[in-house]
């Protein structure tokens, strides 16, 4: 259990897919101006993260290791996760109307988020049996979440504050990513390996 | 090397290809959702730019809204009507191209205040300012100055300008409605030209105090500022939006705004009524005629009764809201008591006559000669000739009567007949010595005009000068001009000599006792004092009364309810009476009053009128300012230089004797921008302290 749990501290504040491995830094520039958003696009997220290390792993178990063709792992996941993620959206919007007008529009945006694909081939690389690789997207995905609210809670003060007009917008999107990551690097050391 | 791996990976990839899109292609079918091909067809058709203008999160719930019939066509904000035309045409709905655009406008005076908003501790957005101590502003309806619905605004229509107040360009504005959702101190509103010309002052609204006690609501600091800025059309047009008689107006309105000016609190007044006078003058002067826009037809027919000013301003109204209202005059000409009981030296017939004929080339059709009771009546107006609505502006155009012995005697006029025969270019003979009673507008008109025809002119009042209800300027220019007054004196007898004509006056001195119940001190005869004079004519004008005689000849269930003053009773706010198509405004409602009053009283006829055959319930205008606010009558101001009112240049006495040219001229146009900068723009509670300062300390 304590493995577990470590794992999750570890995926969410540790190694922070997008603090601490810096993946998935389009979605977190674009949907961090609002906070409705950065909810939005965090949920979705968690959602297809979830649902995207288990099938890359039944993929990598049972086609490519299987058949000897890991070496067709990366571009085998992008088609995979493109059509598990346009899968769900049909899906969603037959059977889960309400979820699918609170997340619809952003799970094409999904598709093409490095973070889904990072933690995907994460989980193979850290050699996780299937039940490790759920556990460690869904943290993962968790932590995305994490730091695009905190940072959209963040960017919100933006609004409202005086700002150089060289640094306006993605700069100081970038600027303060950067000084977050900084506070989320003193995570590190507090779980070992 | 072999290429065995290639083409293992190469059919590899082919095979889970084929096999996600077979997957994909059964779960569109097994998953498919029945969804309207419209919305499809719509969302082409829009722009795609997933703006969230329109207020739906996207171009595809946008479509949804429109298909689902929650948003009309010209749904896209962004799109303008070429879009709206495609959507139209893609769910095959007619789209009201021609519907009139809303934009946003801005309703604050701003003034200096707005100068102040660095004060908000670095804060440089307007919503966080407003977080602060409600923005730290004396006034909650103030602009802040911070520029949010600037940065807000998607379609770049809002720049700040010098002043720190958001100027909107129209020509951008889409009227997304963006900036009025993120003003936190509601200074933007949207709307569009339609609901402007139908709009009351508003309890919620900022109303400088001349505005509030204007009884058109002219929106007078902004036309002022107009003429400030070398703009006396758009002066112009500001004022229609309220008046569509400046001409006349500036000419002869009593200016009840000019008793409000805050600057009386520093010098005099400023000189309202003659600024407009100018700007309208140099639109019929200098031209080019202002083009009144006039929203698209709506077919629906009113019939207003009487071309004075409140039956010209509810067909003016009517007209530019795209009815078709049409006017039933019973004299030759229209314009009322402004062409046949105001004289000509003060309001000359050729400017009467443009300015009438400006809201009959709105495309007003007039019926001339045509008299109700007599020549139509209400029931045949609905039944035969199917007006939707009537308008009852037939004003009061019957002389009190004096009830003194011998008023009937030839040679004895009502005040009102006499005028009405110089505006016919019929006068009435006049004899050297003329006696004129009465202390009003009229008996001094009648005096002036007396005068100019080479009478020898008395007035008798039976009150003193002060509580004399004609306009003040209009008393000292009678007295400039030799009129001879007699007050607290009573006509009791008029004798005739051997020819049966009027030839003697016998009148009793008054003396004032106590207050009645309009708060005038009454006169009460002095027993004993009785005086006769000499005299060839006498004018009787002590008061006009409203002809309703045939409101009561009318069938059972067209009978417009009267007062017991002989006007029309209705609704105050909505001027409906209590036949739900019979409206009525101006004098006939009020009792004689002023040319602005019958034009604000028909303006809001109208504004009923249209809901009326809109299918619209008749209610009050909403939130309607129905006193002055206490807070805009503040009692004194500081800070602001004192600068002497413009007084504009007149006929000498001599120049006026036996003519009727024109007695005043009009400001010239270096007075005129002097004038208009003495305006202090202000507010409900703010106002300009240095417009004067800046241009005028160092000349
Ligand atoms: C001598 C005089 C001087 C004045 N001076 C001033 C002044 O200096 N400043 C100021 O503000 N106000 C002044 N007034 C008041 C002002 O003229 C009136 O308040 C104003 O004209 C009222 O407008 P109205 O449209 O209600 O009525 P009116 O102007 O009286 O118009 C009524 C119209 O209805 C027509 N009509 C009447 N009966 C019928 C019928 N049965 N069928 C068809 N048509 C009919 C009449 O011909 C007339 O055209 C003065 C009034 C008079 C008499
Ligand atoms: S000015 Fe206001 S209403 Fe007009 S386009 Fe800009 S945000 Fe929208
Ligand atoms: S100074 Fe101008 S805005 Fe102020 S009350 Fe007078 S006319 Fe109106």
């Amino acid at each position: 259990m304590s493995k577990f749990l470590l794992m999750v501290i570890s995926a969410v504040l540790v190694k922070n897919i997008l603090l601490a491995q810096f993946l998935g830094n389009c979605p977190f520039q674009g949907t961090s101006k609002k906070m409705d958003t950065a909810m939005g696009m965090g949920m979705a997220v968690v959602f297809v993260l979830t649902l995207a290390g288990a099938i890359t792993w039944a993929v990598q178990t049972f086609v490519l290791e299987a058949f000897d063709l890991v070496y067709l792992q990366t571009i085998v996941f992008i088609l995979v996760i493109a059509t598990l993620v346009q899968f769900v959206e049909m899906f969603m919007k037959k059977a889960m109307p309400p979820l699918y007008r609170a997340l619809g529009i952003f799970l094409p945006l999904i598709t093409t988020n490095c973070a889904v694909l990072g933690v995907c081939l994460l989980n193979i690389q850290y050699e996780y049996n299937f039940v490790n690789s759920v556990v460690f997207s869904f943290a993962s995905a968790a932590g995305f979440g994490l730091a695009l609210v905190l940072f959209a809670g963040i960017r919100e003060r933006f609004a409202i504050s005086r700002i150089p007009k060289s640094l306006e917008g993605t700069a100081l999107g970038l600027v303060t990513a950067g000084l977050m990551a900084l506070a989320f690097w003193g995570f590190t050391g507090m779980v070992k390996g | 090397m072999s290429i065995t791996p290639i083409i293992i990976a190469v059919a590899m990839m082919f095979g889970l290809g084929i096999v996600c899109s077979l997957l994909l292609a059964v779960a569109s079918k097994v998953f498919f959702v029945e969804e309207d091909p419209r919305i499809a067809m719509v969302e082409e058709a829009l722009m795609g730019a997933n703006c969230g203008g329109c207020g739906f999160a996207g171009c595809n719930a946008a479509a949804e809204a429109v298909v689902a019939g929650k948003a009309g066509a010209n749904v896209c904000v962004a799109g303008g009507p070429a879009i709206a035309a495609r959507v139209g045409a893609a769910i095959g709905q007619a789209v009201d191209l021609d519907a009139e655009p809303k934009v946003a406008v801005l309703n604050c005076r701003g003034s200096y205040r707005v100068n102040e908003r660095f004060d908000y501790q670095g804060i440089q957005d307007c919503r966080a300012a407003a977080l602060y101590w409600d923005g730290a502003k004396e006034c909650g309806m103030s602009c802040l100055g911070l520029g949010t619905c600037k940065s807000v605004c998607p379609f770049g229509a809002i720049e700040m300008g010098p002043d720190h107040m958001p100027v909107i360009n129209t020509n951008l504005c889409v009227g997304c409605g963006t900036c009025v959702k993120n003003c936190p101190h509601h200074v933007l509103h949207l709307e569009t030209l339609s609901e402007r010309l139908l709009a009351f002052n508003r309890t919620d609204e900022c109303v400088p105090p001349c505005r509030q006690l204007c009884p058109a609501q002219i929106d007078i600091p902004r036309y002022i500022r107009y003429i400030k800025n070398g703009m006396p059309l758009a002066a112009v047009e500001t004022i229609k939006e309220r008046n569509c008689m400046p001409l006349s107006i500036g000419r002869v309105c009593p200016h009840p705004c000019e008793d409000a000016c805050r600057r009386r609190f520093v010098d005099e007044a400023v000189n309202i009524n003659h600024l407009k006078r100018y700007a309208a003058d140099i639109e019929m002067y200098q031209g080019p005629t202002l083009n009144i826009r006039v929203a698209r037809n709506t077919g629906k027919r009113v019939a207003v009764i009487g071309g004075g000013p409140a039956g010209l301003s509810t067909a003016f109204f009517l007209r530019r809201l795209g009815h078709s209202p049409e006017i039933f005059e019973m004299m030759p000409k229209l314009g009322g008591m402004t062409r046949y009981g105001i004289p000509e030296y003060r309001l000359p017939k050729k400017i009467l006559d443009w300015e009438c004929q400006q809201v009959v080339n709105l495309g007003v059709p007039v019926h001339y000669g045509k008299k109700l009771g007599e020549d139509m009546t209400i029931q045949s107006l609905r039944e035969d000739d199917g007006f939707e609505a009537i308008m009852l502006g037939i004003g009061c155009w019957t002389s009190s009567a004096m009830r003194c012995d011998g008023e009937d005697l030839p040679g004895v006029f009502g005040g009102i007949t006499f005028l009405i025969g110089q505006g016919l270019n019929k006068p009435l003979p006049l004899g050297k010595k003329v006696v004129v009673i009465g202390g009003g507008n009229t008996a001094i008109d009648c005096a002036r005009t007396s005068l100019r025809r080479g009478a020898d002119v008395t007035l008798l009042y039976r009150r003193t000068r002060k509580e004399m209800p004609a306009n003040m300027i209009e008393i000292v220019e009678a007295e400039r001009e030799g009129v001879k007054f007699h007050f607290l004196a009573a006509p009791t007898k008029i004798y005739a000599n051997k020819d049966g004509n009027a030839a003697q006056l016998e009148y009793i001195r008054m003396e004032l006792g106590e207050p009645d119940a309009s708060g005038r001190r009454r006169p009460v005869p002095i027993e004993g004092s009785n005086t006769i004079m000499e005299v060839d004519n006498i004018l009787s004008a002590i008061g006009q009364r409203a002809d309703l005689s045939f409101a009561a000849k009318e069938a059972e269930e067209y009978r417009v309810e009267t007062t017991k003053w002989s006007t029309f009773a209705a609704n105050e706010q909505t001027l409906q009476t209590n036949i739900p198509f019979v409206f009525t405004s101006g004098d006939v409602f009020t009792g004689p009053q002023t040319v602005v009053k019958a034009l604000g009283t028909g303006r809001r006829a109208a504004r009923a009128i249209h809901l009326f055959v809109t299918g619209q319930e008749v209610t009050a205008p909403p939130s309607e300012l129905l006193k002055p606010t206490p807070e805009a009558l503040i009692p004194h101001i500081t800070g602001v230089a004192e600068e002497p009112r413009a007084h504009m240049p007149e006929l000498t006495i001599a120049e006026r004797s036996l003519n009727f040219k024109e007695v005043e001229l009009g400001l010239k146009p270096g007075q005129a921008d002097r004038e208009s900068q003495r305006c202090l723009q202000c507010g409900n509670v703010c106002f300009d302290q240095s417009a004067f300062d800046e241009l005028f300390v160092e000349a």
